[in-house]
């Protein structure tokens, strides 16, 4: 599956910030049910790509040795709409980072504007706990497409 | 700091965490029946607290998780076990465990999660720090 929301790291501070572009294209699917004739992002997409952005910024801090899941969103403010034919830049700092997991900062503009922020808290989950649910002690976070998007991050750290 | 002030931290720490108002919060209140919080709020809850106390706050150390996985010696009919309560005891020293022992159903279990609970703990862990200081 092709589940990636941002298009290219324009810069990232190991442990520190990452910011992440996402241009919208009115080809991609989500317009055209959100809504008919009126074509804005959906919500829920737009945290994914902050969610994203972040998560390889946590990821990253433990050299993706850990596996990294969203776990909570304890505030989101949506200030307008975002719109086909926009670029929207993801800018994310990491606050706190422990064994537990970290808390991520985020805010979206397009161009100078502010169209959106979240706090997002990922948790680490251990390869034990994941084990009992499943069987398998791999990393599965940051596997497939998402390696795609770690060389990008570090081409732009 | 004085417990009252551990208090006030810890209560706008879950005011922050569960989006709940100041008011709601007193050192009686459940998290789970009073406050609203769910499994991956308690994960939270114990993330905000490392930040707003600086201490660390190891796995299962503030909320035990052994005691839910259905372990049969612990847990069976629905109701916690003398070896159960045993163990609670052991991982919860500040739990109010007396008045769970009158009806220790599984539900009930939920209830030993108060805000005391974790004012208590903090409290105890920044002594120890203290003395290690």
């Amino acid at each position: 599956m092709r589940w990636i929301w941002i298009d290219r790291f324009l810069s990232f501070e190991s442990g520190k910030s990452a910011t992440a572009v996402k241009n919208l294209s009115l080809a991609e699917d989500h317009f055209s049910e959100h809504f008919p004739g009126y074509p804005v992002m959906p919500a829920p997409l737009i945290l994914e790509g902050l969610a994203q952005t972040g998560g390889i910024l946590v990821g990253e801090a433990n050299n993706f040795g850990k596996n990294v899941v969203l776990a909570k969103i304890p505030k989101a403010n949506f200030r307008r709409e975002a719109f086909a034919g926009e670029s929207l830049t993801y800018t994310t700092t990491l606050l706190q980072l422990s064994e537990i997991g970290g808390l991520v900062a985020g805010t979206v503009h397009v161009g100078e504007e502010l169209i959106a922020e979240a706090e997002i808290f990922f948790a680490h989950v251990e390869p034990e706990q994941f084990q009992k649910l499943t069987g398998s002690s791999e990393n599965f976070v940051f596997t497939g497409n998402l390696k795609h998007m770690i060389a990008m991050a570090k081409k732009a750290a | 700091m004085t417990k009252d002030d551990i208090f006030k931290k810890v209560a706008s720490t879950l005011v922050e965490a569960l989006n709940v108002d100041k008011d709601q919060v007193s050192l009686e209140s459940t998290l789970q029946g009073d406050l609203g919080a769910e499994s991956i709020d308690f994960l939270d809850i114990v993330f905000r607290l490392e930040r707003e106390f600086g201490i660390k706050i190891p796995r299962n150390e503030l909320f035990p998780e052994s005691i839910f996985q259905g372990d049969p010696d612990l847990v069976k009919d629905g109701k916690v076990t003398a070896k159960g309560i045993s163990e609670l005891r052991a991982q919860m020293p500040y739990a109010d465990l007396d008045t769970f022992e009158k009806n220790p159903t599984l539900e009930a279990i939920g209830d030993l999660f108060t805000v005391n609970l974790i004012t208590s703990y903090i409290e105890s862990k920044l002594k120890k720090q203290a003395q290690a200081a």
